[in-house]
């Protein structure tokens, strides 16, 4: 019995292997034609692995990092991304701590609104956002956090509160008998018991602001500025051939970064995209 | 407490609400409102009744594309929630490597939409090249499953995680009590770890079917609709009212179909948690 099991095993263990170089394949892909020459790559070609005739060295990197934009859709990207999750965290969680502490109609009214915004697809109101924020000149990726802030706010404030609701209220009890400000005990008793929680919020704030391609191209101002995922859109756009060489590197160098922050902090991302689930 | 906590709303709860009023209560009115409406720029709209949502019944694309969403919400949620299940089962049950395919899987989950859309479509247009049939351009069947592919790539691994932990949470007495009792594998799968998993079921379906439902990005840099609107999905079918088509009346139509979307995707959450709620056992 014991035998047939590790048998059993073994072969499974080879099969998710196998699954493993499957599901690792297509980004190898990417990378090795992102090291061929231009002329190199067709629909034909891809699945050939780069020759010394083929080789291109670092060129397609150059040219996407030079003359395509890549830095400064790359600045722009992290820029927004920041500024937004930065804003996501500190007001969600202080707007979820109000809300759960001070307890009337009001609030809860409140609190309903943001649940039901979770649900609502962005299409129902992606063509009046784009000219509220047009009106209220909020398209530039200084002030756009305040949009994400918006739109963002219904999952971080569920995802808060839920977390709120299960921590004892003696310790900020204390703290405010003992002349602590509302404002004092927030920052000194909440936020430190809050990290975990905090730490689960950003990732999952970081990934949906990061990745996101429709929202930023709606609103921001696009003659000035482009994020990764408009860049990578635009070079299949209308300008009828697709420069496959640069257009493989940019895609390498968003993948990247994700990849490796991934391998060394993989326990909090997994923790964080899934407690995002378990509570939605 | 409540009481000292109570006049300091300016400071905790204002930017929030603030920021939702613009970002959301706003849009989300006037959307309501420019559903009835004939408009190309927001200052400039007509009232016309009802009429948008005549025009969106009318509108033999809409149910195309409402077809093809259907079909591959159903497709793409069977799929994925099987294979990351029965991936879940074999990984809980000490296989060596676990932990390298827990990893490697999740991956893809953490690339946006657009990207993944580019890397497939580069992918799959090279093998359809290989096999001398037509490229995603021009093909409505490869578009499909490869969209379908793309989502099982994707969030296959996510949804493993989930059914990870939901496996791990069962209490090992229950197993062995089974065991003892002479119950085979079958019947501890099907009596004892599918029904006190179904918390993570609900969350894993309620997650593909939305997600499948509104799916955009992939969508648009997979096949971008092509060929003719066949592959086109409500949501991108809803952006393109708006943005690819000119003509006045375009923008209403759109904004109805985006009403009429909204609802059904609450109508899909809600049947979809009461139903599946109702078959969770308590532990």
């Amino acid at each position: 019995m014991k035998k047939r099991t590790n048998f059993a095993n073994s072969i499974l263990t080879v099969v998710f292997s196998l699954f493993c170089v499957a599901w690792v394949y297509p980004i190898v892909m990417i990378l090795l034609n992102s090291l061929k020459k231009e002329s190199a790559i067709s629909t034909n070609t891809v699945f050939q692995l780069p020759t010394a005739e083929t080789f291109a060295g670092a060129d397609n990197y150059l040219n996407a990092v030079g003359s395509k934009g890549f830095v400064g859709a790359f600045l722009t990207s992290l820029l927004i991304t920041v500024t937004s999750v930065a804003a996501i965290l500190l007001f969600c969680s202080m707007c979820a701590w109000y809300i759960t502490r001070v307890e009337n109609k009001l609030t809860k009214g409140i609190y309903y609104l943001f649940v039901f915004s979770m649900v609502v697809p962005f299409q129902m109101l992606m063509f009046t956002l784009a000219a509220t924020s047009d009106q209220l000149k909020l398209n530039t990726p200084w002030n756009i956090w305040v949009i994400y802030l918006g739109f963002g706010a219904g999952l971080a404030v569920f995802m808060f509160s839920g977390f709120m609701k299960s921590i004892p209220l003696e310790v900020e009890e204390a703290a405010m008998i003992d002349g602590c400000t509302p404002l004092k005990t927030y920052f000194s008793i909440v936020i430190p018991i809050l990290k975990p929680t905090l730490i689960s919020v950003g990732i999952l704030e970081t990934m949906w602001v990061w990745n996101d391609y429709l929202l930023p191209y709606l609103v921001l101002d696009r003659k000035k500025y482009t994020t990764v995922p408009i860049l990578i859109q635009y070079f299949k756009g209308s300008y009828g051939r697709v420069e496959m060489g640069p257009m493989m590197a940019c895609i390498m160098l968003t993948v990247l970064p994700i990849i490796i922050l991934y391998l060394f902090c993989q326990k909090h991302i997994i923790k964080g995209v899934v407690a995002g689930a378990v509570k939605g | 407490m409540v009481k000292a906590t109570k006049k300091w709303w300016p400071i905790f709860v204002l930017p929030t609400v603030l920021a939702f009023i613009i970002g959301f209560i706003i849009p989300f009115c006037e959307g309501l409102y420019l559903s009835f409406c004939k408009f190309t720029t927001i200052n400039k709209a007509s009232w016309v009744g009802i009429s948008n949502y005549v025009k969106v019944f009318q509108d033999a694309q809409f149910f195309t594309s409402l077809s093809f969403t259907a079909v591959f919400t159903v497709v793409a949620t069977v799929l994925i929630n099987v294979l990351a299940f029965a991936v879940a089962l074999a990984l809980t049950n000490n296989i060596k490597g676990t932990n390298l395919f827990r990893t490697v899987y999740f991956m893809p989950n953490l690339i946006g939409g657009i990207v993944l859309g580019y890397i497939w479509n580069i992918l799959i247009n090279c093998l359809l090249s290989l096999l001398g049939k037509p490229l995603l351009a021009l093909n409505t069947t490869a578009g499909f499953w490869g969209m379908i592919v793309l989502m099982c790539w994707q969030q296959i691994g996510y949804m493993m995680i989930i059914y990870i932990a939901g496996l791990q949470s069962i209490p090992s007495d229950y197993i062995e009590a089974a065991r003892i009792d002479g119950a085979t594998s079958w019947q501890i799968l099907f009596r004892i770890k599918i029904p006190n998993v179904m918390p993570s079921v609900t969350i894993c379906m309620f997650l593909t079917l939305t997600n499948s439902f509104k799916l955009f990005d992939q969508n648009l840099a997979l096949t971008g609709g092509d060929p003719n609107h066949a592959t086109e999905m409500l949501a991108l079918n809803i952006y393109n009212n708006f943005y690819a088509r000119s003509g006045a009346g375009w923008k209403g139509i759109g904004q109805a179909k985006a009403v009429v979307f909204c609802i059904m995707v609450i109508a899909i959450s809600l049947i979809q948690l009461r139903a599946t709620r109702s078959k969770e056992v308590q532990q």
